[in-house]
């Protein structure tokens, strides 16, 4: 198939970008989107253009790295679904194909598509891992976890950091990421010990790196490759409204 | 600790669901002026003088003004935040396919509340608090034959009916916003809140929205 697309260049975080138009023909509907931007690379480096740049790695769905704003949505048209999974097969011949970066001001754009998502590492620095030095991996069940306990810690924790939550919200809030990042370790005991300050300063982390604050829409659900639930932000406000009532 | 934007949805939710409560009392007070004509009167003009005279209502109402006040400021306040960490608008954007409407346009249902809330403390509230009414038969205060003479007006009317279904909107989002940012997450009580804030929702407003409409066209 044949198609027109509108894609955003820009050379760095201080040029003005704007969109430039690029015809691509004999894509195959087996395709991935990722395939046919290479495609399109190929064809611009025969014509000795600058390629366009835009972030990927594992190319299966796992690492997070992709994400671009295609056609207004936060990778694509499919819901639940990374921008490298995703398939010509949703396009038609001759559909014009819009292709932005995820924006928001806490992401700042790198070139091209690509964005800086330092802020999230940020946030998980202020308090998203345990601070126990446990030296050698340790017996697996010297701490009892309950199975149910171990999946919900799994469905949070299956949070790739990709910044569709993010690049979809109508205020850029990061609640969905870094409430995921909160229940992975509360939901279990070797989390619990630190839980309340792990809150109080991955929420306040959140707040000064220039995420708006979460108005409950549900858009970041939707959006999610990982179908991470936003009942994470119910329970994330839950850790949070107790350790500021139970805080010395 | 610096104050976080979670901090603010906490006292909008807060206020909000005070506001809420508010509500109910609000409409189950306006449910008089649907008796026939003569004991409405009697009764309301009773109903409000019992309300301006009591020290506990007097101190609800000041808790209400504040609480309105300050969930205004900190929407404001959470709004502007919100702009900033969103400033870049995206070229062709369809976000919006993702979430309902009420939920994303909060601000101007709650705008549109605000121009109404104005008008109806001007009309009603100042009026009856700080100018000397005809009083009725049990020398009460009239404020049921102001009441009923605004709403012969049709174009008052129609204000109203818009203010109160921009409320319905206003309240089926932040109902539910509220138990959220006040931490409820448990999958079979969110649901309950969910089809609970759908009934208060349907109730409060078609009971504010017939009462005028009642009196116009009816009565
Ligand atoms: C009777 C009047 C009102 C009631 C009952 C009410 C109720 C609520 C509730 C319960 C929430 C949810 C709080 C949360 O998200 O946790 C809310 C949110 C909100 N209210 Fe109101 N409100 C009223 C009037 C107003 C007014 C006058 C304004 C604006 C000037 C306003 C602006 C907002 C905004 C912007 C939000 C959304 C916050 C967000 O984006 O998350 N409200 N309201
Ligand atoms: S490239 Fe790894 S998730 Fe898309």
């Amino acid at each position: 198939m044949k198609l027109h697309l509108k894609i955003w260049r820009q050379l760095n975080a201080a040029s003005k970008g704007e969109m430039i138009e690029y015809e691509v023909s004999e894509v195959s509907e087996h395709m991935s989107f990722l395939e046919m931007l290479d495609m399109l690379n190929e064809s611009l480096i025969q014509r000795g253009e600058r390629v366009i740049e835009f972030d990927h790695d594992c190319r299966e769905g796992i690492c997070g790295q992709c994400g671009i704003m295609i056609n207004g949505r936060a990778h694509g048209p499919l819901t639940h679904t990374t921008t490298c999974q995703l398939h010509m097969r949703s396009f038609k011949d001759g559909d014009t194909i819009y292709l932005e970066p995820f924006r928001a001001s806490a992401f700042p754009i790198l070139r091209d598509l690509k964005v800086n998502r330092k802020s999230f590492d940020s946030i998980i620095e202020a308090g998203g891992y345990i601070s126990a030095a446990i030296g050698q991996t340790p017996e697996a069940n010297s701490i009892p976890v309950s199975y149910e306990a171990s999946e919900a810690a799994f469905d949070s924790a299956a949070c790739i950091g990709c910044g569709a939550c993010v690049a979809t919200c109508k205020n850029s809030s990061a609640a969905l990421f870094t409430s995921a990042k909160i229940n992975h370790l509360v939901q279990l005991p070797q989390g619990k010990l630190e839980a309340a300050d792990r809150v109080l300063s991955m929420v306040s982390q959140m707040d000064a790196m220039g995420f708006g604050n979460c108005s409950n829409t549900e858009a970041c659900e939707v959006e999610c490759p990982q179908d991470i639930s936003v009942l994470n932000i119910g329970r994330m406000n839950y850790e949070y409204n107790k350790a500021l009532l139970l805080r010395k | 600790m610096k104050t976080t934007t979670l901090q603010y949805k906490l006292i909008m939710a807060a206020t909000g669901l005070f506001l809420c409560f508010f509500l109910v009392i609000h409409l189950l007070g306006n449910l008089q002026l649907l008796l026939p004509a003569a004991r409405a009167q009697e009764q309301f003009n009773w109903y409000s003088h019992l309300l301006s005279g009591n020290i506990l209502i007097k101190i609800i109402s000041w808790v209400l003004y504040l609480s309105l006040i300050s969930h205004a400021v900190y929407a404001l306040l959470i709004t502007r935040k919100s702009k900033k960490a969103n400033a870049s608008s995206y070229y062709y954007d369809k976000r919006k396919v993702s979430s309902p409407w009420s939920s994303r346009n909060m601000g101007i249902l709650g705008t549109i509340i605000l121009i109404f809330l104005v008008i109806h403390f001007k009309d009603f509230w100042y009026v009856y608090m700080f100018t000397d009414l005809p009083l009725d038969a049990a020398g009460n205060k009239d404020l049921y034959t102001i009441v009923i003479t605004t709403y012969d007006q049709l174009w008052y009317v129609l204000v109203y009916e818009v203010s109160f279904l921009a409320l319905g909107f206003h309240l089926l989002h932040g109902f539910f916003s509220a138990s959220r940012t006040l931490g409820l997450y448990h999958p079979k009580y969110v649901k309950a809140v969910k089809v609970f804030g759908w009934m208060y929702t349907l109730l409060i407003t078609l009971g504010f929205m017939a009462i005028p409409l009642y009196i116009h066209f009816i009565k």
